[in-house]
Protein backbone atom coordinates (compact mmCIF):
# COMPACT_ATOMS: atom_id res chain seq x y z
CA UNK A 1 0.00 0.00 0.00
CA UNK A 2 1.33 3.25 -0.76
CA UNK A 3 2.55 5.42 1.71
CA UNK A 4 1.85 9.12 2.04
CA UNK A 5 2.63 12.07 4.15
CA UNK A 6 -1.04 13.28 6.70
CA UNK A 7 -0.32 15.96 9.08
CA UNK A 8 -2.25 15.68 12.18
CA UNK A 9 -3.36 18.16 15.21
CA UNK A 10 -4.97 15.49 17.45
CA UNK A 11 -5.65 17.78 20.33
CA UNK A 12 -8.27 20.37 19.43
CA UNK A 13 -10.91 21.83 21.91
CA UNK A 14 -14.42 22.55 21.41
CA UNK A 15 -17.27 24.71 22.74
CA UNK A 16 -17.53 21.87 25.38
CA UNK A 17 -14.61 22.52 27.34
CA UNK A 18 -14.82 25.48 30.06
CA UNK A 19 -12.33 27.10 28.39
CA UNK A 20 -12.78 26.52 24.89
CA UNK A 21 -14.19 29.66 23.14
CA UNK A 22 -17.80 29.40 21.69
CA UNK A 23 -16.52 29.80 18.86
CA UNK A 24 -15.23 26.25 18.22
CA UNK A 25 -18.23 24.79 16.99
CA UNK A 26 -17.66 21.61 14.61
CA UNK A 27 -18.33 23.85 11.43
CA UNK A 28 -15.71 26.19 12.72
CA UNK A 29 -13.47 23.60 13.67
CA UNK A 30 -13.92 22.02 10.49
CA UNK A 31 -13.17 24.87 8.19
CA UNK A 32 -10.18 25.99 10.47
CA UNK A 33 -8.25 22.81 10.26
CA UNK A 34 -8.85 22.49 6.36
CA UNK A 35 -7.55 25.85 6.20
CA UNK A 36 -4.95 25.10 7.83
CA UNK A 37 -4.12 22.12 5.37
CA UNK A 38 -4.75 19.15 7.99
CA UNK A 39 -5.78 15.96 6.96
CA UNK A 40 -6.36 14.37 10.09
CA UNK A 41 -7.64 16.30 13.63
CA UNK A 42 -8.87 14.66 16.50
CA UNK A 43 -11.65 16.65 18.92
CA UNK A 44 -10.56 16.52 22.88
CA UNK A 45 -12.42 17.83 25.08
CA UNK A 46 -11.63 18.13 28.95
CA UNK A 47 -13.39 14.69 30.71
CA UNK A 48 -15.69 14.33 27.88
CA UNK A 49 -16.38 13.23 24.22
CA UNK A 50 -19.81 14.27 23.40
CA UNK A 51 -18.87 17.44 20.90
CA UNK A 52 -16.92 14.76 18.99
CA UNK A 53 -19.42 13.17 16.35
CA UNK A 54 -20.68 16.07 15.70
CA UNK A 55 -17.35 17.71 15.03
CA UNK A 56 -16.98 14.51 12.14
CA UNK A 57 -20.21 14.69 11.03
CA UNK A 58 -19.47 18.59 9.88
CA UNK A 59 -16.35 17.27 8.39
CA UNK A 60 -18.26 14.22 6.18
CA UNK A 61 -17.53 14.89 2.66
CA UNK A 62 -14.92 17.80 3.09
CA UNK A 63 -11.70 15.01 2.72
CA UNK A 64 -10.63 15.89 6.69
CA UNK A 65 -10.49 12.96 8.96
CA UNK A 66 -12.11 13.51 12.19
CA UNK A 67 -10.77 11.06 15.34
CA UNK A 68 -12.95 11.38 18.75
CA UNK A 69 -10.99 11.73 21.28
CA UNK A 70 -10.58 13.36 25.16
CA UNK A 71 -7.93 14.84 27.72
CA UNK A 72 -8.73 13.16 30.78
CA UNK A 73 -7.64 14.71 34.03
CA UNK A 74 -6.17 12.53 36.38
CA UNK A 75 -5.92 12.17 39.98
CA UNK A 76 -3.09 13.75 40.16
CA UNK A 77 -3.80 16.71 37.91
CA UNK A 78 -2.04 15.16 34.94
CA UNK A 79 -3.98 15.66 31.76
CA UNK A 80 -3.67 12.11 29.34
CA UNK A 81 -4.75 12.46 25.36
CA UNK A 82 -7.24 9.63 25.01
CA UNK A 83 -7.53 8.98 21.10
CA UNK A 84 -10.11 6.53 19.58
CA UNK A 85 -10.91 5.08 16.13
CA UNK A 86 -13.31 7.35 13.83
CA UNK A 87 -16.71 5.60 13.80
CA UNK A 88 -16.11 3.54 16.80
CA UNK A 89 -18.50 3.36 19.80
CA UNK A 90 -17.10 5.04 22.84
CA UNK A 91 -20.20 5.60 24.77
CA UNK A 92 -18.48 2.71 27.44
CA UNK A 93 -15.83 4.41 27.90
CA UNK A 94 -17.72 8.02 28.59
CA UNK A 95 -19.62 5.85 30.86
CA UNK A 96 -16.39 5.12 33.03
CA UNK A 97 -15.54 8.44 32.80
CA UNK A 98 -18.74 9.78 33.71
CA UNK A 99 -18.85 7.48 37.09
CA UNK A 100 -15.33 8.76 37.76
CA UNK A 101 -16.08 12.41 37.68
CA UNK A 102 -16.85 14.07 40.86
CA UNK A 103 -19.79 15.26 40.49
CA UNK A 104 -19.02 19.17 41.21
CA UNK A 105 -21.55 21.40 39.89
CA UNK A 106 -20.46 24.23 37.67
CA UNK A 107 -20.74 27.90 38.59
CA UNK A 108 -23.73 29.22 36.15
CA UNK A 109 -21.37 31.06 34.52
CA UNK A 110 -19.05 28.15 33.22
CA UNK A 111 -21.93 25.85 32.90
CA UNK A 112 -23.03 28.26 29.88
CA UNK A 113 -19.55 28.00 28.80
CA UNK A 114 -19.88 24.00 28.40
CA UNK A 115 -21.76 24.24 25.04
CA UNK A 116 -23.11 20.99 23.72
CA UNK A 117 -23.91 21.20 20.21
CA UNK A 118 -24.78 19.28 16.92
CA UNK A 119 -22.87 19.34 13.41
CA UNK A 120 -24.99 22.27 12.18
CA UNK A 121 -23.84 24.00 15.25
CA UNK A 122 -26.98 24.12 16.64
CA UNK A 123 -26.86 24.35 20.94
CA UNK A 124 -28.40 20.99 22.18
CA UNK A 125 -27.52 21.07 25.72
CA UNK A 126 -25.12 22.30 28.35
CA UNK A 127 -22.87 19.79 30.75
CA UNK A 128 -23.59 20.86 34.12
CA UNK A 129 -20.99 19.06 35.85
CA UNK A 130 -17.62 20.67 36.43
CA UNK A 131 -15.54 18.97 33.29
CA UNK A 132 -12.24 20.69 34.20
CA UNK A 133 -11.91 18.83 37.07
CA UNK A 134 -10.20 15.72 38.33
CA UNK A 135 -11.26 12.34 37.32
CA UNK A 136 -10.52 9.61 40.10
CA UNK A 137 -8.36 7.50 37.34
CA UNK A 138 -4.78 7.53 38.58
CA UNK A 139 -2.41 8.32 35.36
CA UNK A 140 -1.67 4.08 35.64
CA UNK A 141 -5.59 3.57 35.21
CA UNK A 142 -6.23 6.70 32.53
CA UNK A 143 -3.72 4.89 30.45
CA UNK A 144 -5.26 0.96 31.25
CA UNK A 145 -8.90 2.70 31.03
CA UNK A 146 -7.83 4.38 27.10
CA UNK A 147 -6.50 1.16 26.07
CA UNK A 148 -8.69 -1.31 26.91
CA UNK A 149 -11.41 0.73 25.08
CA UNK A 150 -9.13 0.10 21.83
CA UNK A 151 -7.33 3.83 22.25
CA UNK A 152 -4.05 5.84 22.22
CA UNK A 153 -2.71 7.14 25.64
CA UNK A 154 -0.88 10.30 24.99
CA UNK A 155 1.09 12.15 28.09
CA UNK A 156 -0.47 16.01 26.94
CA UNK A 157 1.66 19.15 27.02
CA UNK A 158 4.89 17.78 28.88
CA UNK A 159 6.72 20.57 28.26
CA UNK A 160 4.45 22.91 30.45
CA UNK A 161 4.62 24.19 34.02
CA UNK A 162 0.65 22.82 34.82
CA UNK A 163 -1.44 19.63 34.57
CA UNK A 164 1.66 17.71 32.59
CA UNK A 165 3.28 14.49 33.97
CA UNK A 166 6.63 15.88 34.13
CA UNK A 167 5.15 19.38 36.32
CA UNK A 168 3.01 17.10 38.41
CA UNK A 169 5.24 14.04 38.84
CA UNK A 170 8.62 14.87 38.65
CA UNK A 171 9.04 12.48 35.82
CA UNK A 172 7.69 9.69 33.59
CA UNK A 173 6.57 6.79 35.92
CA UNK A 174 8.13 3.06 34.59
CA UNK A 175 5.90 1.00 32.84
CA UNK A 176 2.94 3.50 32.15
CA UNK A 177 2.36 2.03 28.73
CA UNK A 178 2.23 5.30 27.23
CA UNK A 179 1.84 5.64 23.25
CA UNK A 180 3.55 8.60 22.97
CA UNK A 181 4.30 12.11 24.60
CA UNK A 182 3.13 15.69 23.20
CA UNK A 183 4.20 18.99 23.27
CA UNK A 184 2.60 22.16 23.22
CA UNK A 185 3.23 24.87 20.43
CA UNK A 186 5.20 26.62 23.14
CA UNK A 187 8.32 24.35 22.08
CA UNK A 188 9.20 24.31 18.71
CA UNK A 189 9.61 21.43 16.76
CA UNK A 190 13.74 21.57 17.00
CA UNK A 191 13.62 22.48 21.57
CA UNK A 192 11.04 19.41 21.50
CA UNK A 193 13.55 16.80 19.97
CA UNK A 194 16.46 18.37 22.29
CA UNK A 195 14.42 18.22 25.11
CA UNK A 196 12.80 15.14 24.45
CA UNK A 197 14.19 13.06 21.93
CA UNK A 198 15.83 11.22 24.61
CA UNK A 199 12.58 9.72 25.51
CA UNK A 200 12.89 7.65 22.42
CA UNK A 201 11.42 5.53 21.31
CA UNK A 202 8.21 6.98 22.81
CA UNK A 203 7.32 8.97 20.20
CA UNK A 204 7.50 12.81 20.69
CA UNK A 205 4.39 14.55 18.70
CA UNK A 206 3.47 17.98 18.50
CA UNK A 207 0.31 19.66 18.78
CA UNK A 208 -1.67 22.92 18.98
CA UNK A 209 -3.83 22.38 22.00
CA UNK A 210 -6.60 24.74 20.68
CA UNK A 211 -9.09 26.43 22.62
CA UNK A 212 -9.66 28.51 19.69
CA UNK A 213 -10.11 28.86 16.03
CA UNK A 214 -6.72 30.60 15.16
CA UNK A 215 -4.94 28.05 17.17
CA UNK A 216 -5.73 25.11 15.07
CA UNK A 217 -2.93 23.64 13.50
CA UNK A 218 -0.11 25.95 14.97
CA UNK A 219 1.56 22.99 16.08
CA UNK A 220 1.30 19.85 14.13
CA UNK A 221 3.16 16.41 13.41
CA UNK A 222 3.38 14.68 9.98
CA UNK A 223 3.17 10.84 9.87
CA UNK A 224 3.71 8.40 7.18
CA UNK A 225 0.71 6.43 6.69
CA UNK A 226 -1.61 4.56 4.55
CA UNK A 227 -4.45 6.58 5.45
CA UNK A 228 -5.43 9.03 8.56
CA UNK A 229 -7.06 6.81 10.66
CA UNK A 230 -6.24 5.83 14.24
CA UNK A 231 -4.70 2.41 13.53
CA UNK A 232 -2.55 4.14 10.92
CA UNK A 233 -1.18 6.29 13.56
CA UNK A 234 -0.71 3.31 15.87
CA UNK A 235 1.82 1.61 13.64
CA UNK A 236 3.47 5.19 13.56
CA UNK A 237 4.01 5.90 16.69
CA UNK A 238 5.71 2.13 17.15
CA UNK A 239 7.69 2.52 14.08
CA UNK A 240 6.01 -0.56 12.58
CA UNK A 241 5.25 -1.80 8.76
CA UNK A 242 7.10 0.98 7.16
CA UNK A 243 4.72 4.01 8.84
CA UNK A 244 6.27 6.26 10.75
CA UNK A 245 6.23 9.96 12.41
CA UNK A 246 7.63 11.85 10.06
CA UNK A 247 8.28 15.03 12.53
CA UNK A 248 6.72 17.83 14.03
CA UNK B 1 14.36 17.20 66.33
CA UNK B 2 13.72 14.23 64.93
CA UNK B 3 11.03 12.45 62.84
CA UNK B 4 9.99 10.40 66.19
CA UNK B 5 9.72 13.56 68.14
CA UNK B 6 7.37 15.05 65.59
CA UNK B 7 5.13 12.02 65.17
CA UNK B 8 4.65 12.20 69.05
CA UNK B 9 4.20 15.98 69.05
CA UNK B 10 1.78 16.18 65.71
CA UNK B 11 0.30 12.72 66.47
CA UNK B 12 1.04 11.85 62.88
CA UNK B 13 0.16 8.64 61.29
CA UNK B 14 3.50 5.91 60.29
CA UNK B 15 2.74 4.48 57.30
CA UNK B 16 6.11 2.45 56.99
CA UNK B 17 6.73 0.95 60.46
CA UNK B 18 9.47 -0.85 59.72
CA UNK B 19 11.63 2.03 59.37
CA UNK B 20 13.97 3.88 61.73
CA UNK B 21 12.59 7.88 63.22
CA UNK B 22 15.59 8.60 64.42
CA UNK B 23 16.34 10.98 61.53
CA UNK B 24 16.75 14.68 62.29
CA UNK B 25 14.52 16.87 60.68
CA UNK B 26 16.33 19.93 59.02
CA UNK B 27 13.64 22.08 57.84
CA UNK B 28 10.36 21.76 55.73
CA UNK B 29 8.52 22.19 52.52
CA UNK B 30 5.18 21.87 51.36
CA UNK B 31 4.58 21.27 47.46
CA UNK B 32 2.30 18.74 45.47
CA UNK B 33 4.03 19.70 42.24
CA UNK B 34 6.88 16.72 42.31
CA UNK B 35 8.75 18.96 39.62
CA UNK B 36 8.34 21.66 41.95
CA UNK B 37 9.83 19.75 44.87
CA UNK B 38 12.72 18.69 42.85
CA UNK B 39 13.69 22.36 42.04
CA UNK B 40 13.19 23.60 45.87
CA UNK B 41 13.07 20.70 48.28
CA UNK B 42 16.07 20.64 50.52
CA UNK B 43 18.48 17.87 52.35
CA UNK B 44 16.56 17.10 55.66
CA UNK B 45 13.15 18.80 54.90
CA UNK B 46 9.76 17.14 55.90
CA UNK B 47 8.03 17.36 52.92
CA UNK B 48 4.01 18.22 52.79
CA UNK B 49 2.01 16.55 49.98
CA UNK B 50 -1.20 15.19 48.90
CA UNK B 51 0.24 13.01 46.07
CA UNK B 52 0.31 9.37 46.93
CA UNK B 53 1.80 8.59 43.87
CA UNK B 54 4.53 6.04 43.82
CA UNK B 55 6.97 8.97 42.13
CA UNK B 56 6.81 10.78 45.46
CA UNK B 57 9.47 8.38 47.15
CA UNK B 58 11.89 8.49 43.94
CA UNK B 59 11.66 12.46 44.73
CA UNK B 60 12.35 11.83 48.45
CA UNK B 61 15.46 9.88 47.73
CA UNK B 62 16.77 12.51 44.97
CA UNK B 63 16.45 15.23 47.34
CA UNK B 64 17.13 13.24 50.60
CA UNK B 65 14.29 14.37 52.17
CA UNK B 66 13.92 13.55 55.84
CA UNK B 67 9.98 12.15 55.35
CA UNK B 68 7.14 12.46 53.64
CA UNK B 69 3.90 13.67 54.78
CA UNK B 70 0.80 12.80 53.39
CA UNK B 71 -1.58 15.77 54.14
CA UNK B 72 -5.36 15.80 54.53
CA UNK B 73 -6.25 12.13 55.45
CA UNK B 74 -4.30 11.06 52.39
CA UNK B 75 -3.63 7.11 51.99
CA UNK B 76 -0.14 6.04 49.98
CA UNK B 77 -1.06 4.01 47.15
CA UNK B 78 0.08 0.54 47.55
CA UNK B 79 2.98 0.74 45.29
CA UNK B 80 3.77 3.52 46.90
CA UNK B 81 4.21 2.15 50.35
CA UNK B 82 6.97 -1.02 48.83
CA UNK B 83 8.91 1.68 47.13
CA UNK B 84 9.23 3.25 50.65
CA UNK B 85 10.52 0.75 52.27
CA UNK B 86 12.66 -0.60 49.66
CA UNK B 87 14.09 2.94 49.84
CA UNK B 88 13.97 3.60 53.02
CA UNK B 89 12.12 6.67 52.66
CA UNK B 90 9.50 7.11 56.04
CA UNK B 91 6.04 7.86 55.17
CA UNK B 92 3.95 9.66 57.54
CA UNK B 93 0.31 10.66 57.46
CA UNK B 94 -1.97 13.93 59.02
CA UNK B 95 -5.64 14.46 58.96
CA UNK B 96 -4.60 18.43 59.12
CA UNK B 97 -3.90 20.35 55.34
CA UNK B 98 -1.15 21.59 54.69
CA UNK B 99 -1.97 24.63 55.70
CA UNK B 100 -2.38 24.09 59.34
CA UNK B 101 0.17 21.67 59.59
CA UNK B 102 2.83 23.70 58.15
CA UNK B 103 1.82 26.43 60.77
CA UNK B 104 2.08 24.18 63.91
CA UNK B 105 5.53 22.74 62.46
CA UNK B 106 6.86 26.51 62.00
CA UNK B 107 5.88 26.93 65.84
CA UNK B 108 7.40 24.40 66.64
CA UNK B 109 11.26 25.39 65.12
CA UNK B 110 10.62 23.45 61.74
CA UNK B 111 11.41 26.33 59.37
CA UNK B 112 11.41 26.51 55.37
CA UNK B 113 14.78 28.16 53.63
Amino acid sequence: MALRRVRADLHIHTCLSPCGELAMSPRAVVERARAAGLDLVAVTDHNTTRNAAAVAEAAEGTGLAVLPGIEVTTSEEVHILGLFEAGSDIGPFQAEIDRNLPDVPAKRKFIEDQVVVDAEDYVTGFDPRCLFGATLFTVHEAVALIHRHGGLAIACHIDRESFSLVSQLGFIPPGLGLDAVEVSPRSSAAEAEARFGPFAPLAVVRFSDAHRPEEIGTATTDFLVASPGLAEVRLALAGRAGRRVLGP
Amino acid sequence: MTLGDLVSRLDLRVFTPGLALDRPVLGGYAGDLLSDVIGHGRKGDLWLTIQIHPNVVAVAVLKELAAIVLVNGREPAAETLEQAAREKVPVLGSALSSFELAGRLHGMGVKGS
